[in-house]
């Protein structure tokens, strides 16, 4: 199994600081912005956009973490059920600007799924997309606003996301068998 | 005979954690191909077809269950109380018995998951033509029921069920036998209030020999290591441990004075007195068990500091508990019925999605 570092401690750094700055032009401040990151990575990810996000507009943007694992497509086809983690969207998202976070782009399946839970949660102004890593190989029409480093794979490549809060170390990896 | 506290060398220590436990901690550092998708928690697995007991269920699958009631607790809490897992399925509530909350809860939980319900109650069906229970499942399964939900008087008749069931079964109480699922929103409850089951000290009064629900309690309570204490008279209580396998209830402490019982509890289960039992002997008067056995405000007093009082419903106010106790502070009964629906939700999650049994 060939392994290779894609991201440093480093440049996972600074990748979240420019995908903040971003974030602050598009939107034009930080008013009416809610984050909200994706299980399970995705929550720290937002948190620490959040602090980033502090120290440039002496403002708290509010958090949220969002599990999307009933709006999964791939329930039907699985034989054992994936296990729900937490889900806690503080604020009314009805007319915010909704960052969702997650740490890999792929598919797009769990982008839909996350866009389904969070209208039902009340109508956004507007929903964009942060991610670490996008990775290619799309099978639904969906693109992220933010991205950390694109990265072309092929699919039989792994990317593995590790994060201090979850894993003890910042660094991403692509494996392939 | 088995009075007193047997050493249970094989009980199993309870893997449960508090509320909102992270999995992540639990989970490889390598991801799978999907990245993105949360990585499932390897160890936490629910395969089995139909739930009858708990008699044959692990303290880790009550600990997945009751931590998959937490996410759903925050579905419920939302504006649109709704989610999408079950869309396509049919859920089957057949009940041979009356009953409100148990089968209204299984229908709003299957709701809340998009899953379609059908009520079938005995009396407005064929059964009341003489159809057989093996050929009413065989019909239901015949017109497209995925899972049935059932509540029967014999007891054992769900395990019948199963048998002829290529779908998921869930004993909704058979007869004195079982009712799982309302010892797990018991569990739930315990577990939202104080934090934990295991270690915990508690007690059930009243007619623990007739009571399905006491029997699911006892099984899933001293799975996840509680030290479980029996209070009633000896004409309603079973015999349990290695004594009697027959009656098949693990070694759990029996006490028949309500004052020994009640000492040092964290939580007390009251039980309906049903008047059939003084017909048949059991009981000399209503007024002898009021005066043993019904948990009063001074009773419950004696129990440790902020000992929780419940009961599975219906009560009978004033015989097995009196009002200001059941109404009183330390009552955690409408948390019984509210909890009732999430802990459905997660049961029929966890059973219910997928291609189906692998059997």
């Amino acid at each position: 199994m060939a392994t290779k570092v894609i991201m440093t401690e480093s440049e996972i750094r600074r990748a979240l600081a420019r995908i903040a700055h971003e974030v602050l032009e598009k939107n034009q401040g930080v008013d009416d912005l809610v984050l909200v990151g994706l299980q399970t990575r995705g929550v720290p990810l937002a948190a620490r956009l959040q602090a980033i996000l502090q120290d440039l507009e002496k403002k708290e943007v509010p958090i949220g973490a969002l599990d999307v694992t009933f709006y999964r497509d791939d329930l039907a086809i699985r034989t054992v059920q994936p296990v729900a983690r937490h889900t806690d969207i503080p604020v009314d998202v009805t007319d915010k600007n909704i960052v969702l976070v997650d740490d890999v782009l792929y598919t797009g399946r769990t982008i839909r799924s996350a866009l389904s839970a969070v209208m039902d949660f009340g109508r956004p102004r507007r929903i964009q997309l942060a991610v670490l890593v996008d990775r290619g190989h799309r099978e639904l029409p969906i693109q992220a606003d933010y991205v950390g480093k694109d990265l072309p794979t092929a699919s039989d490549e792994e990317v593995v996301v590790c994060l201090e809060e979850i894993d003890g170390r910042d660094e991403v990896l692509i494996t392939r068998d | 005979m088995t009075n007193g506290e047997l050493a249970a060398d094989s009980r199993p220590v309870a893997a449960e954690s508090g509320p909102q436990a992270s999995p992540a901690s639990a989970a490889s550092p390598v991801r799978s191909a999907a990245a993105g998708r949360p990585a499932p928690v390897a160890r936490a697995r629910l395969t089995r077809k139909d739930l009858l007991d708990l008699d044959d269920v692990s303290a880790e699958e009550i600990g997945l269950i009751l931590q998959t009631t937490d996410s759903m607790k925050e579905i419920l809490s939302r504006p649109i109380k709704r989610v999408p897992p079950l869309r396509g399925k049919t859920l089957v509530n057949l009940f041979y018995e009356n009953s409100t909350r148990t089968r209204v809860s299984f229908e709003l939980a299957a709701k809340n998951l998009s899953a379609d319900v059908v009520n079938v109650t005995a009396s407005a069906s064929s059964v009341s033509k003489g159809e057989s229970l093996v050929d009413t499942i065989r019909t239901l399964q015949a017109l497209g029921g995925d899972a049935i939900v059932i509540r029967h008087s014999q007891s054992g008749a769900p395990y019948l069920v199963a048998k002829h069931l290529d779908g998921s079964v869930i004993n909704a109480g058979d007869g004195w036998h079982a009712h799982p699922t309302q010892a797990l929103l018991d569990l739930y409850t315990i577990r939202e209030r104080l934090g934990r089951i295991a270690g915990l000290n508690i007690t059930i009064v009243g007619d623990i020999l007739h009571s399905r629900v006491a029997r699911s309690n006892i099984w899933g309570m001293w799975r996840m290591g509680a030290h479980v204490t029996l209070c009633g008279p000896a004409t309603l209580l079973p015999i349990v441990g290695e004594a009697n396998p027959e009656t098949g209830l693990p070694p759990v402490r029996i006490e028949h004075r309500i004052d020994q019982a009640l000492e040092g509890a964290d939580v007390v289960m009251a039980l309906r007195i049903q008047r059939e039992r003084m017909q048949a002997g059991l009981l000399p008067s209503l007024r002898e068990y009021v005066n043993l056995y019904q948990l009063t405000t001074e009773r419950v007093g004696k129990a440790a500091p902020g000992c929780l009082v419940m009961h599975p419903g219906p009560m009978n106010e004033g015989v097995e508990i009196a009002p200001d106790v059941a109404y009183g502070p330390q009552s955690v009964i409408e948390d019984q019925v509210s909890n009732g629906v999430a802990v459905r939700m997660a049961l029929l999650y966890l059973l219910l999605g997928g291609r189906g049994s692998e059997i």
